[in-house]
């Protein structure tokens, strides 16, 4: 079993330490150090109820952490909501919040950064602006849509995951964070968004992957975090671990 | 019946492209279009067999006469749509209606001037409706819950500021609101145009439009984009008082004085107006002209239904008839 090392603070995009959240009696987890290196995918693994879920949202600031420091893009950073953790450029895809059925893609994809042309006191939409710019976002992703314009409500698991990624990684964010992001998904769609995370990670942004699926965490990440009972317990690289190891971990059977 | 494989590949094709517009002949046999004009074909069905049936009901002067009808139920239904596009319903619609009629009403008694008296009315109006806004986000408490509170609290309000007695109201300003024409129209079918054309642009070019859509579709998936949820359905509320305020002002001017009694059917009508007019009663879709129309629409009904001598009795239930086969329609929407 691995020690939880630390890394030099100018590497890590994402870092925390003697983290703790519990809510009432309940504790989620307990003095959690974490770090996520610049320009790699960062997996958390863990099995169900380990705090996983929960150390996420505390880092991307739906839950605000009960101690502990938490460091983004080499600075102290508490976020108390999810908006001050997107201005900084922290994006996260939500496992089930996550695009708006009634919306077309576009609108999904520039929903609450609209563009907007100023006229006189009034700020309309414009919406050819958001058009071609979602045309050209999917594109640089080689996301498949019929139509910008198309609602998002007719289009299968993957695209709309592919979508929300898109606008996870679309607004020039350095930080992606994805919550079990082929979790519903058939085998070609989990193809197919795991092309995107690879793509991702090539144009420079950095992802932290939560998932359950620990062969697709050995293909996909360069360092994975294993969590246990509420505890961060093991780090190891991915390209120095096995399956059996990772399922030695998380079940806590090593 | 080709054309829905013709399109199928379409959709399988690589890459981003417009959607090639559906021909007419698909559109005809496509149920989510008539789930969608259902107001419009109603309206030219219905102008049809009126007009057939009746002679008079074609003419110049009743198609005027039938636009100034629906000028109040245009107004209200366009609040109503904002409500009902947040997945909301504004049960208080026609009782703010009354309370703004009553303030307008004892102002002008007061002698503070007719324009005073609208501003006021208007301002009763949208306080009620941010309160019911506040109650419903805040307070956590069920829309229709809240808003029938209102109805009944503000229905007595009404009463009790008023005595129970209808107030005159002798304003030049509104005799000519209520009667001059500017073109074709009279002016209350201009303010219902104004507020048509402004809801519209409200709805489909800015961003409180879009955040109200998504707000209506997926609260929780729009505020954890940052869209603060609470504002906007509050913000949706409001607009829906100040359309009740707008409509009460037009009331007042038709019929010349201020009278604290509730129209029900203004409350009905505008919700009915809603469901045919295409939005979708679980929020998140919405349009402006639909509603419209289908206001327009209902008062037609009652015209021509007027016009053919059938009784009063029967118009509630031709609009509830009407009203239940559209949202029987809506559910073939995609």
């Amino acid at each position: 079993m691995s020690t939880v090392n630390h890394i030099a603070p100018s590497e890590a995009i994402l870092a925390c330490q003697g983290l703790s959240k519990h809510f009432g009696g309940i504790r989620a987890f307990t003095d959690v150090g974490f770090q996520a290196r610049r320009g790699e995918v960062t997996a958390v693994i863990g099995d169900n109820g380990a705090g996983k879920s929960t150390l996420i949202r505390c880092l991307v600031g739906v839950h605000v952490p009960d101690g502990g420091t938490i460091y983004f893009d080499g600075r102290q950073h508490p976020f108390s909501n999810p908006d001050e953790a997107r201005k900084s450029g922290i994006e996260t895809v939500h496992q089930n919040l996550a695009l708006i059925d009634e919306l077309t893609v576009a609108q999904n994809l520039f929903l609450n950064r609209e563009i907007v042309r100023r006229i006189g006191p009034f700020a309309l939409l414009d919406r050819k602006a958001m058009k071609d710019q979602a045309r050209a976002m999917l594109s640089r992703l080689s996301i498949n849509v019929p139509s910008v314009t198309q609602r998002v409500r007719r289009l299968s698991g993957g695209q709309r995951q592919a979508i929300s990624i898109c606008r996870a990684a679309g607004s020039g964010a350095k930080l992606v964070v994805m919550d079990e992001p082929t979790a519903a998904l058939g085998v070609q769609e989990t193809a197919n968004v795991e092309a995107l995370i690879r793509k991702l990670r090539e144009q420079g942004v950095s992802v932290i992957l939560i998932s359950h699926n620990f062969d697709q965490v050995r293909r996909l990440s360069d360092q994975i975090w294993v969590m246990r009972a509420g505890k961060m317990v093991a780090t190891v690289r991915s390209s120095e671990t096995t399956g059996n190891e990772l399922v030695a971990l998380v079940t806590g059977a090593a | 019946m080709s054309l829905p494989a013709d399109n199928a590949p379409a959709s399988r094709q690589a890459g981003v492209r417009e959607e090639s517009r559906p021909s007419l002949a698909a559109l005809l046999i496509d149920p989510s279009f008539w789930a969608d004009w259902a107001s419009v074909v109603g309206l030219v069905g219905l102008v049809i067999l009126f007009g057939v049936t009746s002679p008079v009901f074609l003419g110049v002067a009743n198609m005027q006469a039938i636009l100034l009808a629906a000028a109040i139920l245009v107004v209200l239904s366009i609040g109503q749509t904002f409500v009902v596009a947040t997945s909301g319903i504004d049960l208080s619609l026609a009782a703010s209606v009354m309370l703004g009629a009553v303030i307008l009403g004892l102002v002008h008694a007061a002698g503070l001037g007719i324009f005073a008296a609208c501003v006021l009315a208007v301002l009763a109006t949208s306080a009620t409706g941010f309160m019911n806004g506040v109650l419903i986000t805040a307070g956590r408490i069920p829309d229709f819950v809240v808003t029938l509170g209102t109805l009944s609290g503000i229905t007595g309000l009404g009463l009790i500021l008023s005595g129970g007695e209808p107030t005159m109201v002798g304003s030049t300003f509104l005799l000519k609101l209520a009667s001059g024409y500017l073109g074709p129209f009279g002016y209350p079918v201009w303010v219902a145009i104004a507020a048509v054309l402004v809801a519209h642009v409200a709805l489909y070019h800015t961003r409180f439009g879009v955040h109200l859509l998504a707000t209506g579709g997926q609260a929780e998936s729009a505020s954890a984009l940052g869209i603060r949820t609470n504002r906007v359905k509050i913000a949706a509320y409001t607009i829906s008082g100040f359309c009740a305020g707008i409509a009460s002002i037009l009331l007042v001017a038709r019929i010349g004085s201020a009278e604290p009694q509730i129209n029900t059917s203004l409350l009905l009508n505008s919700v009915a107006a809603v469901v045919l007019g295409g939005v979708s009663l679980f929020g998140g879709r919405a349009s402006i002209l639909g509603p419209a129309i289908g206001a327009l629409m209902l008062t037609a009904l009652v015209n021509g239904l007027t016009l053919l001598s059938v009784s009063a009795f029967y118009q509630p239930l031709a609009v509830g008839v009407i009203v239940v086969l559209a949202a029987l329609i809506m559910r073939y929407q995609k």
